[in-house]
């Protein structure tokens, strides 16, 4: 017992160090990628209207008249300091950016995120379970369907469908203007936020809001979960172990229930994780299709303005945010599964 | 005379077998992985078809907006003279699609050659020697396959924009950044799995150079892998560049028809109701996609032994039982 604790500990120890040189890599390639472009950014971003004394003002505030070698320390250093940039075009610091769009986009992730394991677990286990039936055939062509189908074009028929057809539910925005005129500011998730002033007229109207972006993201992202949930149900009913409960007399429900698809569920953590990337990806699409003011679509904003500070801070935030969830479900695995020690 | 005609059969058996070996385990396929297999193979066909002929297929250019002198009208729902419809800009919108098949097959291909050619060779030199060279490019490919794929081609595409005058190429090599990490990382660990294999050992051992080592014996073991990985990538090399170009970041409008902008523009229309603008590019993403994925899973299905389910032929000894072969 003792032993296997140290041993978690190391690997924790081990992994959390090994995120350093990850992050300074990641780091280093966005400098690059950013630095490499042709052009100068600054006179990209403001136009041709903005006098020369201006643009090299600006250039010196930014840094980009210092040398290459101390641009890159300067900005290795402000990311240590939490300072991502303070955009060209609107001279707004990236960190507030963070903290009042990055409050929608969670909002928008997390209720995807739910919508996305629930039909992902759900259809996958039944696929699994009933291999070759028209329930495994039904689950996984919606899976490739699902797969199939790009989120905006998926936003395009639900706002169509819900939206204007049948008149349900709003397709723009995070909230009623009115709404968002009178709830007062905590967390930037207005869910949360709502619940917080006990606002109970403006979390309907959030929720309202809320509903297709999420079931959009959601189906999209179940459609990869489904596949991989089957996988490893169809996997674990061949095992040994399922087997050796079945010659024990175990009952067929209680040994699926109870052991395949315990242990089916485990190896979907790892790939649940894996999918944060994709779920950012989504992210930005689904907010550029229902107009939610989120981080994703801030971003474009900044590409279409050719801002070069603004996506540099973004990118840099969404980086140290994958890489942040690629190590906590490492740990994850590793306090679920023993064998997973360096 | 046998052995003659053994030594004759052994020399041309190159080609003809060598496609009759790679075609029995289609031929062998059953079921669902079969279904999977054709329905994928014809739709896929059909768009190809589309795209190599759209020039004869398609009632009219990707961006006409008028015939004979005559202005087509604007956001005309479907009817005999527009089977699609028309857009907000008078394009018929049945070209567009046509068009547009052109379009995704030109940067697909293009990205799929750009990574194969880059990540297979990059995957078999740093797989075989290893070294501090394999080292670096691990730690760089895991760092551009830790972003989020979409994100990367976006940041790639405007990087790149301003300078490369074809949005074509430009969206092909954004696709390309993101998979070539793909197929170097397939491609080097099953080289390293393969370098310690007994017939590659033996073949150093008698003073084979690295470079025949591998052209002569891992190069072939290793390219069986790509075919799936391949179509797989083809099917979301799709999606990535439908997406790019609903952000603005794919093939700019003028230059060529293309779906995932299309369906960007109908956002707009959908909140009048207005729904053939983007249901018709919507749904050619969906079949298509969905197409190259079933062609891609059955391919999965027949090739990979894990998962290959054959018809099983019970071999009865004779004289023991009935000699009936089930």
């Amino acid at each position: 017992m003792s032993n296997s604790g140290t041993s978690l500990k190391t690997y924790a120890l081990t992994r959390l160090a090994l995120v350093v040189p990850m992050v300074l890599i990641l780091l280093t390639l966005v400098f690059l990628l950013m630095r490499v472009a042709p052009g100068d950014p600054i006179s990209a971003a403001l136009g041709g209207h903005v006098p020369a004394s201006v643009i090299n003002q600006i250039r010196h505030q930014v840094g980009f008249d210092k040398p290459l070698y101390v641009q890159y320390g300067d900005y290795l250093w402000d990311i240590v300091r939490g300072n991502f940039g303070t955009t060209i075009t609107d001279r707004r610091p990236v960190s507030s950016i963070i903290v009042e769009n990055g409050g929608a986009t969670l909002e928008l992730t997390i209720a995807a995120g739910l919508v996305a394991i629930t039909i992902g677990v759900v259809v996958g286990l039944l696929a699994g379970r009933y291999r070759d039936t028209w329930v495994d055939v039904g689950g996984r062509m919606f899976g490739i369907v699902a797969y199939a189908m790009p989120v905006f074009f998926l936003g395009f028929l639900a706002q169509l469908f819900f939206g204007v057809y049948l008149g349900w539910l709003p397709v723009s925005g995070q909230a009623s203007p009115i709404t968002q005129a009178f709830l007062p500011v905590h967390t930037h998730i207005l869910f949360i936020d709502a619940i917080w002033a006990r606002n109970w007229a403006a979390l309907w109207d959030i929720t309202r809001h809320l509903i297709l972006p999420a079931m959009t993201l959601g189906i999209v992202i179940g459609g990869i979960f489904i596949r991989l949930v089957r996988v490893n149900v169809i996997r674990s009913l061949k095992d040994d172990y399922v087997e050796a409960a079945r010659a024990r007399g175990i009952g067929e429900r209680s040994v699926v229930y109870h052991h395949a698809f315990r242990n089916a569920l485990v190896p979907v953590v790892t790939v649940v994780g894996l999918q944060m990337a994709l779920l950012l990806g989504g992210a930005i699409l689904t907010e550029e299709t229902f107009n939610w003011p989120g981080i994703g679509q801030t971003l474009v904003k900044y590409l279409e303005n050719r801002d070069y500070v603004g996506v540099q801070g973004i990118i840099v935030v969404f980086a140290l945010i994958v890489v942040f969830f690629s190590l906590v479900i490492d740990f994850v695995n590793a306090f679920i599964d023993p064998r997973i020690r360096y | 005379m046998a052995a003659v005609g053994a030594a004759a059969r052994s020399s041309r058996r190159g080609f003809g077998s060598r496609l009759r070996k790679l075609w029995s385990p289609i031929a062998e396929t059953q079921g669902l992985a079969r279904v999977m297999l054709v329905a994928g193979a014809v739709i896929t066909f059909f768009f190809v078809v589309l795209a190599l002929f759209g020039r004869w297929i398609a009632p009219y250019g990707f961006s006409q907006y008028q015939a004979g002198g005559h202005r087509f009208p604007q956001l005309a729902p479907p009817s005999g003279a527009h089977l699609m419809g028309t857009t907000v800009e008078s394009d018929d919108v049945l070209s567009r699609i046509v068009w547009g098949a052109q379009t995704e097959l030109k940067v697909v291909v293009l990205a799929l050659v750009f990574s194969l050619m880059l990540g297979v060779p990059l995957g078999l030199l740093s797989g075989y020697f290893g070294g501090v060279w394999d080292r670096g490019l691990v730690l760089v490919m895991d760092a551009f396959f830790a972003f989020p794929p979409l994100l990367l081609a976006i940041v790639i595409a405007f990087l790149l924009g301003s300078t490369v005058s074809s949005s074509v190429v430009t969206a092909a090599i954004a696709i390309t950044v993101v998979y070539v990490p793909q197929y170097f990382r397939v491609v080097r660990n099953h080289v390293i799995s393969l370098r310690e294999e007994t017939y590659v050992e033996a073949a150093r051992a008698l003073g084979a150079r690295p470079f025949r080592i591998i052209h002569k014996y891992v190069f072939f073991n290793v390219v069986q892998n790509v075919p799936v990985i391949a179509t797989l990538n083809a099917a979301d090399a799709i999606l990535l560049l439908a997406a790019l170009g609903f952000l603005g970041y794919g093939v700019q409008p003028t230059e060529a028809a293309e779906w995932g902008y299309d369906v960007q523009r109908a956002l707009s229309d959908a909140t009048t109701g207005i729904w053939w603008t983007g249901l018709f590019p919507g749904l050619a993403i969906v079949i298509l996609v969905t197409g190259i994925t079933l062609l891609g899973e059955g391919l999965n299905e027949t090739i990979n032994p894990v998962l290959r389910k054959r018809r099983v032929v019970k071999v009865v000894f004779p004289g023991k039982g009935t000699g009936r072969v089930e």
